[in-house]
């Protein structure tokens, strides 16, 4: 660390280039097309639409200076800022976001992020193949941009904020154009892409930081080392281990804060042992002690979690939240028995995950609990990413899994969709009648005070029947340079670099 | 067997054999558990079915292999299933550009620091051999994943004379990563030199020329050489395969964008045309290394010709 802090020192002097992680090699910088993490972080200095994310994570005015929405909250206006360009200076109109729009719900265009844009009145149909992506309901008019919207949707200026809605075109050489704060000057592939200011934004003369070297790292290890030795000011994560240990490594430099994320265990609701057996999942869940497993086992600043929705949403801890450890373990030993376990008579369970260290010990100190609570008898199963993904999809052999959300956007339904019984992210296949109405009105309603009711009430259906067993919510990490003025870290775990500046080195 | 005549059959029989490795590594990609669009939040069902038509996953088996096999004759390797943009030569011409540099460079320097070393093993004493066998043992036995980020923190991190990783640094860049290959290989290659030398040594011709009265240099560097040459030419084809096929290993510690860590990823995002391409450029890579070392050893063995 004194080292890390002398070599910087020695620097005395205010860099011009930001040079900071990126993560792996982005999927691609179409905006439409891109799937992958890095992709998403990326295109956010690139390229904007209609919103974006402030430092913060709140949505504010992007290429759009203000919108208003009809009294049925079907139709929505943006009007465009005046003199928009794109990062080579040909102008913006509101015709090249229409197209952008139809663009990313075109089947041809094969979004996999097309599901985003599917509240817009048309595009179920266009995406279907039935119907011509000109018969979106977008229209440019004039300077603006008018949405017509299937039902109405309050969370219409959040997804417009998301890649899928940000204009792009290509070069002669193929290379993509935005309109964002930063331009693509130069892309190394596997190696880094350079970004340097685009002049020809609307806020151009607010972005502090000239050039930004984005680098990639694909593990979280080797992104450190190269922070240590000077290369990188700011990296995407920090690896696995201890907060004291990496604060007596990277003193001041390491800055942990909380994010929209949720770690939980997923079960298998369609068959046996959880299906219709919720005195056991309930067991389950109260005989692990979550303030020992992020105080010990994952160690950044995790929140232990009784609940889905990370603090901020709007959720609520179940009442047993704040039990004593043995009054929380004899409930746990008695719904344990309810469901006709015992010692004679253990529970045998399949606890799957995809391969990753902190996972593996996560997990076993789960089913170490387990065992000394309840005597369950617990099977790790690892498996790679994309088996694993398919596996817990298909819920054909899984029983309890690895579940966990990071947040798309802030709002509590990204988190309450994946127990929709028709989403396509209900891994447990949960079905309930009741939480699904409660979550389709939430998501259509116009008044934010109702909306908040019924968000904490579906929440609280599914802690009541204990349809998952949540574990702790995740922390945004990152390693900073003493270089730059102390980043806001925001709980969506996006740093957009306009937001960033170097301190004033006095010479 | 002539020349021309030799070379056209190891030709036809590299593409047999690249035809049958493109088939069983299609077989075993698709068998693989695991699809290359599968990921947390699955793309609308519309969007899966517009890829696997565009892709032409949706076609039979055989079907998919022709038009592979189709494609990669006229040299169209297909796009890319993760990389959008891109398609699988571009990725793997990138790949080489950093692969084939690196591994030339380990190459010669292993060569060079082995054949100095065991040349210094076995003519400079008892103690200088005990030396420099134990260093080669000790490096041969450190692991590239140990031995990469070692370096990395002596070099990188606490000296600051050298990047961590990347390569933007010019020729800083190089020296770790080129270290880390060349090191292990260095080592293995010197034992495996010291005891050609010495078996030379031991050979009915050198004893004679020793008897002759001839000094302990020329024995080693004219006699005995001449004899190891050709044998050292079997240790060094595993070397360099190994060099020339990309370490994922070494890439990945130093964030260079060469053949192994495209390959690792490639696997993992089962990106099937990429990996299939890769597969075959590094099938290509060991089929071309084997040509090689068959030529030279023609050359330096005059018994084989016959």
């Amino acid at each position: 660390m004194l080292l890390m802090v002398f070599s910087v020192l020695a620097q005395a002097e205010t860099p011009n280039v930001l040079h900071r992680g990126l993560g792996p090699e982005p999927d691609t910088l179409d905006p439409q097309r891109a799937q992958g993490l890095s992709a998403q972080i990326l295109l956010r200095d690139t390229h904007e639409g209609l919103t974006r994310e402030d430092a913060e994570g709140r949505i504010v005015p992007g290429a759009a200076a203000s919108w208003e929405v009809s009294g049925d909250g079907l139709i929505w206006r943006f009007q465009l800022r005046p003199g928009l360009r794109w990062a080579d200076g040909r102008a913006l109109t509101s015709a090249d976001i229409v197209a952008t729009l139809r663009r990313a719900v075109d089947p041809a265009t094969a979004a996999p992020y097309a599901d985003a844009l599917r509240l817009i009145d048309g595009a179920d149909a266009i995406l279907k193949g039935s119907a011509l992506p000109d018969t979106l309901g977008a229209a440019a008019e004039g300077g603006s941009v008018v949405l017509r919207l299937v039902r109405p949707r309050p969370d219409l200026p959040a997804r417009l904020a998301l890649p899928i809605a940000m204009p792009n075109r290509l070069d002669g050489q193929g290379r993509p154009i935005g309109t964002g704060p930063y331009r693509l000057r130069e892309q190394r592939p596997h190696s880094h892409l350079d970004l340097e200011r685009n002049p020809h934004h609307w806020n151009a003369a607010a972005v502090p930081i000239e050039r930004v070297r984005w680098h990639i790292t694909e593990d979280a290890g080797i992104e450190a080392r190269r922070f240590a030795a000077g290369e990188l000011h700011l990296t995407q994560t920090v690896p696995p281990g201890r907060r004291d240990q990496l604060a007596a490594r990277y003193g001041d430099a390491l800055r942990i804060a909380p994010a929209y994320g949720t770690f939980f265990i997923g079960l298998n609701l369609r068959r046996p042992p959880f299906k219709d057996a919720p005195a056991l999942r309930e067991a389950l869940s109260l005989a692990i002690d979550r303030e020992r497993l992020v105080r010990s086992i994952t160690g950044l600043g995790e929140a232990p979690a009784t609940h889905l929705l990370p603090p901020g949403l709007g959720g609520e801890p179940p009442d047993w939240a704040g039990w004593s450890t043995e009054r929380r373990l004899a409930v746990a030993r008695q719904r344990y028995a309810d469901a006709g376990y015992g010692p004679d008579r253990p529970l045998t369970l399949e606890l799957r995950f995809n391969t990753s260290l902190v996972h593996r010990r996560t997990l076993l100190a789960v089913a170490l609990m387990w065992e000394e609570a309840l005597g369950v008898r617990t099977r790790l199963r690892n498996e790679e990413w994309k088996v694993f993904v398919a596996t817990r999809r298909a819920g054909v052999v899984t029983q309890a899994f690895r579940g966990g959300w990071n947040a798309d956007l802030a709002d509590p339904l990204d988190f309450l969709q994946l127990y929709e019984s028709q989403s396509g992210l209900n891994y447990s296949g949960h079905v309930d009648a009741a939480y699904d109405a409660l979550v389709d009105a939430a998501r259509h309603g116009l008044d934010p005070a109702l909306r908040l009711v019924q968000v904490r009430a579906a929440e609280a259906r599914l802690m009541q029947t204990h349809a998952l067993i949540p574990l702790y919510f995740y922390t945004t990490r990152r390693l900073v340079s003493p270089l730059l003025e102390p980043p806001v870290l925001n709980p969506l775990d996006r740093q957009p670099s306009a937001s960033l500046r170097f301190r004033e080195v006095s010479r | 067997m002539s020349w021309p005549l030799l070379l056209a059959t190891r030709l036809v029989r590299a593409l047999l054999t690249l035809a049958v490795l493109a088939a069983v590594a299609l077989a075993l990609l698709r068998a693989a558990p695991g699809g290359p669009f599968d990921q947390e939040r699955l793309a609308a069902p519309e969007v899966q079915a517009e890829l696997a038509r565009r892709y032409g996953l949706d076609q039979p088996f055989h079907r998919q292999y022709l038009d592979y096999v189709a494609g990669a004759i006229r040299g169209d390797f297909g796009p890319s299933y993760h990389y959008v943009d891109r398609d699988v030569g571009s990725l793997i011409a990138d790949g080489l550009a950093v692969t084939l540099p690196l591994a030339g460079i380990s190459l010669v320097l292993s060569l060079i620091l082995a054949t100095a070393l065991s040349g210094l093993a076995v003519s400079a004493g008892a103690s200088v051999d005990r030396l420099v066998r134990g260093t080669a043992s000790v490096s041969a036995a450190l692991p590239k994943f140990a031995l990469a980020p070692l370096l990395v923190l002596l070099f990188a991190v606490t000296l600051q004379w050298l990047p961590a990783a990347g390569m933007t640094a010019g020729w800083r860049s190089w020296v770790l990563p080129v270290l880390s290959l060349t090191l292990p290989q260095a080592a293995l290659l010197t034992r495996v030199f010291r005891a050609l030398w010495l078996q030379a040594l031991t050979d009915d011709a050198v004893q004679a020329a020793a008897l002759r009265g001839l000094s302990r240099a020329r024995l080693i560097g004219v006699h005995a050489l001449r004899l190891a040459l050709p044998r050292s030419v079997g240790a060094l084809v595993p070397v360099a395969i190994a060099l020339f096929t990309g370490s994922a290993v070494v890439e990945t510690v130093y964030a260079l964008p060469g053949l192994g860590r495209l390959l690792v990823a490639a696997a993992q995002n089962r990106d099937y045309t990429l990996t299939l391409g890769l597969v075959l450029t590094v099938g290509a890579i060991v089929l071309t290394i084997s040509l090689l070392a068959d030529l030279l050893l023609r050359v330096l063995e005059p018994r084989m010709r016959r």
